[in-house]
């Protein structure tokens, strides 16, 4: 068969150097042609004008960062002040009576300490736990995400972010993908499929994870609710909890930029590609739909994902707070392990014990870090691996403060650590799939943590400096 | 790096399709008592029906409006990165449909465009459902071309019309027709317009035994159009039975690497072997 392959290179000889370029030309002269013959655009230009002076104002080059600053800042008020009201119904309906009435069933029906131990303060605190304190916030930022993606945004997002990318030596198409990195990392890697140059999409897989995903979304609101709205007058706190998340995904993607310069000038050197990136038509989102399917496709999803994981870690959590090795419990000693580096990186022991029970899932760091608190706080009256009355966010705060001993510096360093971390173990193994490469897989691991370990430190170095 | 589809026997219809009939939740069935969707799990199927376009033209939302899934649907170009399966039952025989990646061309430029390009040739889909934006038809015409060269089993859905009537857009969809040579549906998948009409198509080309022949574009340079007319001429020599000679000629002019791996290992001689699952269906 190969002399049909000699064939072709020898008629290939006799033809230009862009051969290609007249195939492709003579295919779009037709296309045009028949366009042309079958297309009849009366009026079509008074309507797109509608369309052209959005995108004026959505992709200009000041007014483009404003209105994406309003929109999203938009977006997270609703969600931090939207949440309050339904997260304190089911924190009473589920975590307060609910534990409550299990415990005394147990208890009655002669269930051995430990099994209600295990089941009722364990798997079921921490999952009851992750629904109270996650199901609000996520069933309405993510409504609103979905609306702002179907009216056909988001790609006006990669468009402005574009030129920044492009000066950071990285692919456009990585605004892209870091924009699925806010609803999932490991869609996010999945999704740099899109991007041609392996060096480019290197750089976009490794700095996904800067995008704040789903499971950490909520670590950050209600830090930024409980600890620094909780600094300004309560008429403001709404506004300030926002603009505090606000400022965390900004940096997210300053470190994106970073990281993405920092790579392309060492390891990953090479030719920026171009690309063409089509801004599609807005459309009005259907509303109702969009409701149903975000709700189902990704709120339903997140969640059970939550849950899934909270069960088992519950089951942990409370074996480390009750099992004893000499005179404290497996927690006690391994908080004071951790210790020292938690103080280092203003942050405390808990914290990090809870980093490390939650590798498969962001999502239950915060009922991980409040359980562990009260179990080894020793607070009036909290048995050990039991949560009680915790009316509302303000009340975990409490706790944290009280039994915890945390200050704003924890809080702000938290949401940093929140930001700066290993990505959950779904997302490694989704890297280590689309890369096929250990020492990449690991880069991309443990960078995130190595930035969130150094920033950490310093911001709380510098605080304690400043007294 | 072909990507063979699963060998349609193994799925073949029995004596007894779909025995469940119509669907349970059919409120916004196109055509209630015909389509049946099957979701992720085609089941036993007959056809093939590959679905192809450039990205963002509602190519995710056919495919829902098909298979009765609900795969998110984003409103933005690249979307959909790997291919995803499902299944529809119409008038009582079964369908496996696949939705390619978005592309704009199959020039084999990016890993999108090797995975749809492969899936067309060499799975050699009973219909390749190609969905095309009615307000950038210029823009979408391209790919319709270039996968007419290497079929004639097209069905083309020129969707978001209604979008097309909001700006003004007409188009006219029997003109369309008689320039490719297949059935062109205008459709508004959002809101499920068209969609018996489309399906009809689908299974029209799936059950025709006499598909169009491919599409033979004649380049107007007529330097190129010697070397394809002859290079043409040898591939035809060698496989007699080969549908689309001048396509895959101009793919070994331009030096595609996948086809040249097909000359030499043989792959494109068995694209020539007789179609064994239109054969047996009407057998």
């Amino acid at each position: 068969m190969t002399d049909l392959l000699d064939e072709a290179a020898r008629l290939r000889r006799g033809l230009p150097d862009d051969v290609g370029d007249r195939i492709v030309e003579s295919l779009y002269t037709d296309a045009a042609r028949i366009a042309a013959a079958s297309v009849d655009r009366d009026g079509a230009a008074a309507r797109l004008t509608v369309d052209r002076a959005l995108d004026r104002v959505l992709t200009h080059r000041v007014w483009g960062f404003v209105a994406m600053g309003v929109l999203f800042f938009g977006v997270f008020w609703f969600t931090i002040a939207g949440a309050a009201v339904p997260s304190d119904l089911l924190y009473t309906l589920l975590v307060e009576n609910g534990h409550a009435w299990l415990r005394e069933g147990f208890v009655a029906l002669g269930a051995p300490a430990v099994v209600t131990g295990l089941l009722v303060d364990g798997v079921y605190l921490a999952t009851a736990w992750v629904i109270a304190v996650m199901l609000p916030p996520m069933a309405i930022f993510f409504p609103l995400f979905t609306l702002l993606e179907d009216f056909g945004y988001l790609p006006r997002v990669a468009f402005n972010l574009d030129r920044l990318f492009a000066r950071a030596g990285a692919h456009g198409k990585q605004s892209l993908t870091m924009m699925m990195g806010y609803g999932c990392n490991a869609a996010g890697v999945t999704a740099t499929r899109i991007i041609d140059s392996r060096r480019e999409r290197l750089i976009a897989v490794i700095t996904n994870n800067f995008s704040i995903c789903n499971g950490r979304w909520p670590t950050l609101i209600l830090m930024g609710t409980v600890f620094v709205g909780a600094v300004v007058p309560p008429a403001l706190a709404g506004v300030v909890a926002a603009g505090a998340v606000i400022a965390v995904v900004v940096l997210g993607i300053g470190v994106t930029l970073a990281v993405s310069w920092a790579l392309s000038r060492t390891v990953l050197r090479g030719e920026s590609s171009a690309y063409s990136l089509e801004l599609p038509p807005y459309r009005p989102p259907r509303i109702l739909r969009t409701l149903w399917t975000s709700i189902i496709d990704r709120t339903f999803k997140v969640l059970r994902r939550a849950v899934v994981m909270a069960a088992p870690a519950g089951a942990v959590i409370w074996l480390v707070g009750n099992v004893h090795l000499g005179d404290a419990s497996l927690a006690a000693h391994l908080v004071t392990a951790l210790g020292p580096i938690g103080w280092l990186m203003g942050l405390n022991g808990v914290i990090l014990l809870a980093y490390l029970v939650a590798v498969p899932a962001n999502e239950i760091i915060i009922p991980t870090i409040v359980m562990l608190t009260l179990t080894l706080g020793g607070g009036a009256g909290a048995q050990p691996g039991v949560m009680l009355d915790l009316g509302d966010d303000a009340q975990i705060g409490t706790v944290l403060v009280g039994a915890g001993g945390w200050t704003l510096l924890t809080a702000v360093n938290l949401m940093l650590f929140t930001l700066l971390h290993h990505p959950c173990s779904t997302t490694v193994l989704t890297i280590w799939h689309e890369t096929r490469s250990v020492r990449w897989t690991a880069v991309a691991t443990l960078l995130p943590l190595a930035l969130g370990i150094v920033v950490c430190a310093t911001v709380a170095g510098v605080l304690r400096l400043l007294g | 790096m072909a990507t063979p589809l699963p060998t349609p026997g193994v799925g073949r219809a029995s004596a007894d399709p779909d025995p469940g009939g119509g669907c349970a939740s059919c409120a916004l069935a196109p055509d209630a008592a015909r389509l049946a969707r099957l979701g992720l799990d085609p089941g036993r199927y007959s056809y093939v029906v590959a679905l192809a376009g450039n990205p963002n033209t509602g190519k995710s939302t056919v495919f829902n409006a098909l298979t009765g899934l609900r795969q998110h649907v984003g409103n933005w170009a690249g979307k959909t990165v790997a291919r995803a399966e499902g299944g529809f039952s119409y008038g009582g025989v079964g369908y496996r449909i696949i939705d390619l990646p978005g592309t704009y061309s199959l020039l084999s430029a990016s890993a999108d465009e090797d995975i749809a390009r492969d899936v067309l040739l060499f799975g050699r889909p009973d219909v390749t459902l190609v969905v095309v934006d009615a307000t950038r038809l210029e823009r979408n015409l391209p790919l319709v071309l270039q996968i007419r060269q290497i079929t004639g089993r097209v069905v083309v859905a020129l969707n978001l019309v209604d979008e097309a009537r909001r700006h003004g857009i007409t188009v006219d969809v029997r003109h369309l027709t008689r320039e490719l040579g297949v059935p062109v549906v205008a459709t508004a998948a959002r809101r499920g317009e068209g969609l018996p009409d489309l399906l009809a198509a689908i299974e029209q080309v799936a059950t025709t035994d006499d598909p169009p022949p491919p599409m033979r574009l004649v380049h107007h340079d007529p330097e190129l159009e010697r070397a394809v007319a002859a290079l043409a001429e040898q591939v035809a020599a060698r496989f007699p039975t080969l549908p689309n000679t001048r396509w895959v000629a101009l793919r070994l002019l331009e030096g595609d690497p996948g086809i040249e791996a097909a000359v030499r290992d043989g792959t494109l001689g068995d694209l020539a072997a007789p179609r064994v699952a239109a054969a047996e269906v009407q057998g």
